[in-house]
């Protein structure tokens, strides 16, 4: 076995693969520098990204995988688990290896992994387009942050561009240390330094920075959320089902 | 200046609640002016009550002043409760500020009816209207059709709003006479049918010219009360199918009665809604929608009433052991569909992956079917030798003893009541 290590980025991974092949590698365990932790009893390689490799798999997969399945496999990316990594290096030798279609074989484990991996990631990326909540602010920026467990900034991004056309926002991760800005055209990539360090609760931001109206429509919004609660009807279980506890500090309705 | 409005709210948002439509799915109004919203493809739950329910949309009542006596309805003219009405500016503004902060996918706007119908839906549509044409509004719009109304005003309504509604109220016109002698299922069927030509109608103009304006694109739904009257659930489910199929519903909605009233018709004030009993028709409805299920193979004469205790999909299967065991590997995608235990996501993958080769038990587990539950209706490469046939009161006792379901630790809270 070899132990193959890459940069963490997509085009380092896609560049592994494109090794895999040059080297006529036999089992490969792929790390990311992160996640690495020399040993010296084991020899590694260290994968160089290059744009023309990780552009040749892509190209390469492309024509044996639908949309649907690039989009799945940059969503498990998207995870940044290191097993992830493994079943995506692996996944995409079983891929370039056989006949088109073998992307329907769910009975591969590598196949099967990948794809309830995308589930997953899709699904945090729609919790966070549904737990979102933006706070106004004076200068009439919407402000909002997040710590996604996994890395979707880059896929909710045209959802948000889309759907808030008219106004500015700002959706800052505060553990990867990056947000979006949509400045009414674009939206662009930002990072801020805070000095100190950003509570995670939703009522980060000093209230003096924000809209004078904000209070007002969040205690509507308070108040709604209790008034159209049928109270006969309690079912504490499912509601956690729905929103895990873990989430309840994006949510305004839940602070007390 | 806070309380005023915050009181309406209270007051307005507790009186619409008792509607259980939440969908913000299936529009096609993409933000292409450059407005604020976009309520293409799927809907979000942006937030979920304690109840367990999902909160996507501003569900409110314009006002819950009313001249109709329904005695299942919180409403209902003879209710001593606070009565309040809202301004067009205000909804406009809750609405607006709502869904900029992402709180919700769009406005659910229902109302008591004042004066009249006319009066009534004329004040709900110069909403829609302002929303969507000064506020440039593209989120998502529920508005109740008001029976009644004149054909002009529902016409214009359509033309801004996303889904529209009607309640049927009860499963049944006797039903409904013995609660609301006012009313009768015609009044919800004229209007109901009046909005399914125009969207057909404007569907085809659409074929032929773009720029044709869309016409309530979520299409129409209904809402039936569960457990204030005495029908069946076969009676239930067959208005729902014939709903579905007369006016192409997007979807019926049963809601179970919560009593709101010391009316003797009613079950009292207390009793508990019939929370299991509406699980079981919303699973029915799904059968019948992604399943390919007809209603009458789950409920018929011989079967009037869906089980409690196992969900209707089991039910059928133990009474048609017939048609079991099937193998996956070589069965129709229909009746894999039909193994309890196994759902349309799973059904899906394994008519893929059994391309690539015979499907064992492992592979199943993985894919993501109730293992547990289907092995006793389904075959796979490796699957036991069976000797014996079981008989369908064995294999229940069996699932229901292997079964974490939550409805088996609680006590019945649905007594038969007629």
């Amino acid at each position: 076995m070899e132990l193959y290590v890459f940069d963490g980025t997509l085009e380092g991974l896609l560049t592994a693969v494109f090794d895999c092949y040059q080297r006529k590698a036999g089992t490969v365990k792929i790390v990311s520098q992160e996640n690495f932790h020399p040993d010296v009893f084991q020899e590694s390689f260290t994968v160089v990204s290059a744009d023309e490799k990780a552009n040749r798999v892509w190209a390469g997969l492309r024509k044996k995988l639908d949309k649907d399945w690039m989009l799945r496999f940059y969503k498990s990316f998207l995870s940044e688990n290191p097993d992830t990594f493994q079943d995506l290096l692996e996944f995409s030798r079983y891929i370039l290896d056989n006949p088109a279609g073998a992307g329907e074989n769910f009975g591969n484990k590598h196949v099967l992994a990948v794809s309830q991996m995308a589930q997953k990631v899709h699904r945090e990326k729609h919790r966070m387009e549904a737990f979102i909540r933006f706070q106004q602010t004076a200068d009439g920026i919407f402000y909002a942050h997040i710590e996604p467990d996994f890395n979707v900034l880059p896929l909710i991004s045209d959802h948000f561009k889309n759907r808030y056309a008219d106004q500015k926002w700002i959706i800052y991760d505060l553990k990867r240390k990056y947000g979006l800005y949509f400045n009414l055209e674009t939206v662009e990539e930002v990072a801020f330094d805070f000095t100190t360090e950003m509570s995670p609760a939703l009522n980060a931001l000093p209230e003096t920075l924000l809209d004078p109206k904000e209070e007002l429509y969040s205690l509507l919004w308070k108040d709604y959320f209790r008034s159209t609660n049928i109270p006969a009807r309690k079912n504490m279980k499912l509601h956690i089902r729905h929103i895990p506890k873990r989430y309840w500090k994006y949510l305004s309705e839940k602070q007390v | 200046m806070f309380e005023r409005i915050r009181e309406k709210l209270e007051i307005l948002a507790d009186a619409a609640k008792y509607d259980v439509s939440c969908s913000s799915s299936g529009s096609n109004r993409k933000n292409t002016n450059k407005g604020l919203g976009d309520s293409e493809g799927s809907g979000i739950c942006h937030s979920y009550t304690e109840d367990g329910r999902c909160v996507s949309l501003l569900k409110i009542l314009l006002t819950n002043h009313c001249i109709y006596d329904c005695a299942f309805c919180v409403s209902r003219k003879s209710n001593d409760i606070k009565r309040a009405a809202f301004t067009v500016e205000e909804v406009v503004e809750l609405t607006m500020n709502f869904y900029r902060r992402n709180y919700i996918e769009g406005l659910f706007l229902s109302s008591g009816i004042f004066k009249n119908a006319d009066y009534t839906m004329e004040r709900l549509v110069r909403i829609v209207k302002k929303l969507r044409i000064e506020e440039r509004f593209n989120g998502y719009i529920h508005l109740k059709t008001i029976p009644g109304a004149s054909e002009e005003l529902l016409k214009e309504a359509g033309l801004y709003a996303d889904r529209m509604s009607i309640n049927l109220e009860m499963p049944t016109e006797s039903g409904l006479k013995l609660l609301a002698p006012e009313k009768s299922h015609e009044d919800v069927k004229k209007p109901l049918d009046f909005i399914q030509k125009n969207i057909v109608q404007l569907k085809d103009e659409k074929s032929l010219i773009k720029s044709a304006p869309k016409f309530v694109p979520a299409g129409q739904s209904t809402q039936m009360v569960i457990g204030a009257t005495p029908e069946t659930d076969k009676e239930i489910m067959h208005t729902a199918s014939n709903f579905y199929k007369d006016f192409s519903l997007k979807r019926v909605y049963y809601s179970g009665y919560i009593p709101i009233s010391t009316d003797t018709r009613l079950p009292i004030i207390g009793s508990q809604p019939p929370l299991i009993r509406e699980n079981r028709l919303y699973q029915t409805d799904w059968l019948m929608r992604f399943y390919g299920f007809d209603v009458q193979e789950i409920l018929n004469d011989a079967n009037p009433n869906l089980d409690i205790d196992i969900d209707p999909k089991l039910s059928w299967a133990l009474r048609n052991l017939d048609q079991f065991p099937v193998d996956v590997n070589t069965a129709d995608y229909k009746m894999i569909l039909r193994v309890p235990g196994i759902g349309v996501g799973s059904a899906k993958k394994i008519v893929q992956a059994r391309k690539f080769g015979r499907l064992h038990q492992d592979q199943l587990k993985k894919i993501g079917i109730a293992f547990k539950k289907a092995r006793h209706f389904i075959r796979y490469a490796d699957s036991p030798l069976q000797l014996r046939d079981f008989e369908a009161s064995h294999l229940k006792g069996v699932i229901l003893s292997e079964s974490t379901s939550k409805y088996l630790k609680t006590p019945q809270n649905q007594l038969s009541l007629f």
